[in-house]
């Protein structure tokens, strides 16, 4: 009763997972077809009352008031000597009947809004949002009580107005959904190709609404069946008709003679909620299709960790992996004198099947004062390698082989105190999104002078003095003025300045740059790279630039790696590399990058991805 | 943030302005029977029209409404039809019961929320699993039920605090939470249940967000990551669903303070809906909207303050 429902929480992810057949969902969910069959059976109960009980539930017997269970009365009588197997399941008529027209209600008026609220829009719109609102705000059971009050006892019609102050949470989560799929390609094509307005709603929006619909309904009919009992508890419903609130109310007045009367309603109605709540939540994880993946803990991870870095070998076996063209010689050569260092590195993720390697072996060193260019197309593992190194992985991957050492210190295995101390100071992380990387809520000053204090230990004052520093280093006009701005507050270029700021204020010996200047225009592209260039020389640090642009690597590098289904298949100086590419995916690479080559009709040889932004 | 604040405020004067007038029409559409209702069946036809006119009855709605909407902008609610008392002074001795029951919900339901919902989101695996079963069957049973077996375990069967009751704050501080400590729980079982989930989903997105994974790649503390940046972040979806819940607890309150026979809004609105005295009925329905109007207010507030493109405009 107490709990809030929200509408947003019940609507699936994908608009295209709903149009899969519902039937076949709740079959494929032992949960959802369990819970349906039980309400399902509860329901043929409660219409069948006659056939299943001779006793009349409002006849009253007071020489066999509160007898216990007996083959005669199965679960007793209640205080005026009346059957309660009949009464419960007479009562469902009036608990369940009247949960289930406020419900149709609901429903009826909130989907008729929702459908065109959404579909239109405008002023139709922001008016029945305005009524919604308003209905939502208001505590249904006073307002219920306001209808008693004036129209005497009678369930249907409080049962009717309940359906009405509950028709805004229907309204809500069709018009979202509807608004969504409105503009979808294939309702534009229904209606270019002259489809009338009735035809597309039915067809193709009631098909997309329907499951969070049911899921939705499932969930309010707890809310209501609670109100419905509610208002029968308080005493203010027909006290000649039985219902599973008018019997707790019972168990309320004869609270200190029979407190066993609350046992049977509350268990019906404890029930008939559970089915309702499971049956809901187990259709909504049907729709949402979760991958069967069990998200472990951190500790567990290491576990693992540590196990597959005993039985994986760190050497990988590349021709699996490289689209059956071995990697070139020299692809896992790590310099001598590297800074940073990685051998035969792998990193897994759990799947349906075991863990799933995105990283199948990666070997790179970089050193002092040197820049190693990264490049591959999307879900090469250029970034998962990135964040293997800085040990940030997202929930559920980690490395599963191979050894990291930064500054001579070996990664793997490092407490997670250790690892935090040389994040900042001996390698930095410069990320990809300049917008999406601040925390919106907090100043940019702040989000400086923080790891300042905690890694450098400065005092607030010297802290700020430095962040004011760094941001005027990285070509920021008024630092000051950008030091009191929040996020939102500033442009993508100065974001990304900032988070340079950010990353390279504590002088770390290596940079990881996870594509620092993709999400930029591309005059302020130029402006980031010759910054970062300067930096990198200024500091002498040992930079991985993680890119897909091989303008950037031959603009910036030092080096180059070329990635490939999460391992390293060529690796080599940059003029080298351009000059004679050795491994035929860094040919075909350069070939789809460079710009002064006449177009081509066709692609030289097939791709097994389609290659996106692999020009500049 | 000004005009924010004044935005806000405004809407909360017409959303009680347009739910005190749906209450009165509500109650008005139907109103011969009501000087019958006051006097009993004995009464003469001319004594009803007497009383009908006294009441005002024969007027227009909307003229009763203003008339009672003028009083109402006065602090006067009118008077009980049965006893003549006023209908100010009988709800002003009831708002404190009722708000002590629903702010201790808010309280206890918020705290035990955030604890269960961040360490849900932390550790996930068995311990999110067996989390999440617990407070779906927070929401299994209806809080009242829920209030009557507390009943009849803690203070019948281990007499361990006052089964029905209230002790007034002034009057006696431990009496006072003592009386409050089982309506509070049971209200709060269910406030917990559906406020934990929201909690867990709002911290798991923002433990996904990038901007965490750049804060910890400055070397900052596990502490302050998860205590500062997302919590932060985390507060404007749970403080929504927050608002909403406390709308569920007004309702679910009236019921509460039944169980305990606690003299607060709700039953005061329960007798007055038995007997049929409409001026009580309405008042209480309006004060219990101005209270969930007020903290739905507050609760925006804090909303906007918390977010800096809100403060800022």
């Amino acid at each position: 009763m107490t709990q809030a429902l929200e509408p947003a929480t019940a609507a699936p992810k994908s608009a295209s997972a709903q149009r899969q057949g519902l039937g076949s969902r709740i079959a494929s969910s032992p949960m959802a077809a369990i819970s349906l069959g039980v309400l399902a059976f509860i329901v043929l109960a409660v219409i069948l009352a006659p056939l299943l009980t001779r006793f009349d539930p409002s006849v009253s017997d007071i020489g066999q008031a509160l007898l216990g269970p007996s083959p005669e009365h199965w679960l007793g009588t209640d205080s005026a000597g009346r059957d309660v197997f009949s009464r419960i399941v007479y009562g469902g008529r009036i608990t369940l009947g009247g949960a289930a027209l406020a419900l149709i209600v609901a429903m009826a008026i909130g989907v008729t809004t929702g459908l065109f609220a959404g579909y239109f829009g405008g002023a139709l719109d922001s008016s029945v949002d305005w009524v919604s609102n308003l209905l939502i705000a208001l505590p249904n059971i006073m307002i219920l009580l306001a209808v008693r009050a004036a129209w005497g006892s009678n369930v249907w019609l409080s049962m009717t107005v309940f359906g009405v102050l509950m028709a805004p949470g229907f309204h809500r989560l069709v018009r979202a959904i509807v608004s969504g799929v409105r503009n979808e390609l294939y309702v534009d094509a229904a209606r270019v190709s002259g489809l009338s307005l009735t035809r597309i709603l039915g067809r193709h929006v009631l098909v997309a609404i329907r499951a969070p619909i049911i899921i939705y309904a499932a969930l309010a009919g707890v809310v209501v069946i609670g109100v419905q009992s509610g208002l029968d508890f308080l005493g203010l419903g027909d006290v000649t008709v039985p219902s599973w609130g008018t019997m707790l109310n019972e168990a309320l007045v004869n609270l200190y003679i029979a407190p066993g009367l609350m046992l049977w309603p509350g268990i019906a109605l404890g029930v008939v909620n559970a089915a309702l709540i499971i049956f809901g939540n187990s259709l909504r994880d049907a729709l949402e299709d979760r991958p069967r993946v069990r998200r472990r803990s951190t500790s567990s991870a290491k576990q693992s960790a540590k196990k597959n870095d005993a039985v994986t070998p760190a050497a990988p076996e590349p021709a699996a992996f490289a689209g059956g063209q071995s990697p070139v010689p020299g692809f896992d050569e790590v310099p001598d004198g590297s800074v940073l260092a990685v051998r035969g590195l792998r990193v897994g993720y759990p799947s349906a099947d075991g863990i799933k390697d995105v990283v199948n072996g990666v070997s790179l060193g970089v050193r002092r004062g040197e820049i190693l260019g990264l490049v591959g197309e999307s879900g090469s593992g250029k970034t998962q390698t990135a964040w293997a190194i800085l040990g940030l992985l997202p929930s559920g991957g980690r490395v599963t082989g191979g050894t990291i050492e930064i500054a001579g210190q070996s990664l793997p295995g490092l407490s997670k105190g250790a690892m935090r101390s040389m994040l900042g100071k001996k390698v930095a992380y410069i990320p990809q999104e300049p917008m999406s990387n601040l925390d919106p809520s907090f100043k940019i000053g702040f989000q400086l002078v923080e790891p300042l204090r905690k890694q450098l230990g400065l005092s607030a004052k010297d802290a700020k003095a430095k962040a004011l520093a760094m941001l005027d280093r990285v070509g920021i006009a008024d630092p000051q003025r950008t030091f009191d701005s929040y996020p939102h507050q500033i442009s993508g270029g100065m974001a990304q300045r900032v988070l340079i700021a950010g990353a390279v204020a504590c002088d770390p010996d290596v940079l990881i740059a996870d594509e620092p200047t993709t999400a930029l225009d591309v005059t302020v592209q130029a402006e980031v790279l010759d910054l970062l260039r300067e930096l990198q020389k200024e500091k002498d640090m040992a930079v991985v630039m993680v890119t897909h642009n091989f303008g950037v690597v031959a603009d910036l590098c030092d080096r180059v790696a070329v990635m490939k289904l999460g391992q390293i298949v060529e690796q080599n100086t940059v003029e080298v590399l351009f000059a004679n590419p050795q491994h035929p995916y860094t040919r075909m690479l350069l070939e789809a990058g460079l710009e002064d080559k006449t177009p081509r009709t066709r692609l030289l040889r097939p791709v097994d991805e389609p290659l996106q932004e692999a020009a500049l | 943030m000004i005009s924010y604040i004044f935005r806000r405020i405004g809407s909360g004067i017409a959303l009680v302005a347009a739910a005190s007038f749906i209450v009165f029409a509500l109650m008005l559409a139907n109103s011969e029977h009501v000087a019958r209702n006051i006097l009993g069946d004995q009464a003469s036809v001319e004594q009803l029209a007497a009383k009908q006119a006294e009441l005002g009855l024969n007027d227009p709605m909307i003229l009763q409404y203003l008339h009672w909407l003028l009083g109402a902008v006065q602090g006067d609610l009118g008077q009980s039809w049965f006893n003549a008392e006023s209908v100010s002074y009988l709800l002003a001795t009831r708002v404190p019961v009722t708000l002590s029951i629903a702010v201790g919900t808010v309280i206890i339901s918020t705290v035990i929320s955030v604890v269960v919902g961040i360490v849900a989101a932390l550790y996930r695996g068995w311990l999110d699993k067996l989390l999440q079963v617990v407070s779906v069957a927070g929401l299994v049973f209806p809080g009242f039920w829920l209030a009557l077996v507390l009943v009849v375990k803690v203070s019948i069967d281990w007499g361990l605090v006052p089964a029905t009751g209230y002790t007034p704050f002034g009057e006696s501080l431990s009496g006072w939470l003592l009386s409050l400590t089982l309506p509070v729980f049971s209200l709060a079982i269910g406030a917990v249940a559906g406020l934990s989930q929201q909690v867990r989903s709002a911290t798991i997105a923002v433990l996904e967000m990038d901007y965490v994974r750049t804060l910890r790649s400055r070397g900052l503390s596990e502490a302050s990551v998860l205590f500062r940046h997302v919590l932060r972040n985390a507060a404007p979806p749970t403080l929504t669903v927050m608002s909403l819940n406390f709308i569920a607890l007004m309702s679910g309150a009236v019921m509460i303070e039944r169980v305990f026979a606690l003299p607060g809004l709700g039953s005061i609105a329960v007798d007055a809906t038995g007997v049929g005295d409409i001026p009580i009925v309405v008042g209480a329905v309006v004060i219990s909207v101005v209270i969930v109007v007020i903290v739905n207010l507050l609760i925006d507030l804090i909303n906007g303050w918390l977010n800096p493109k809100v403060r800022l405009s």
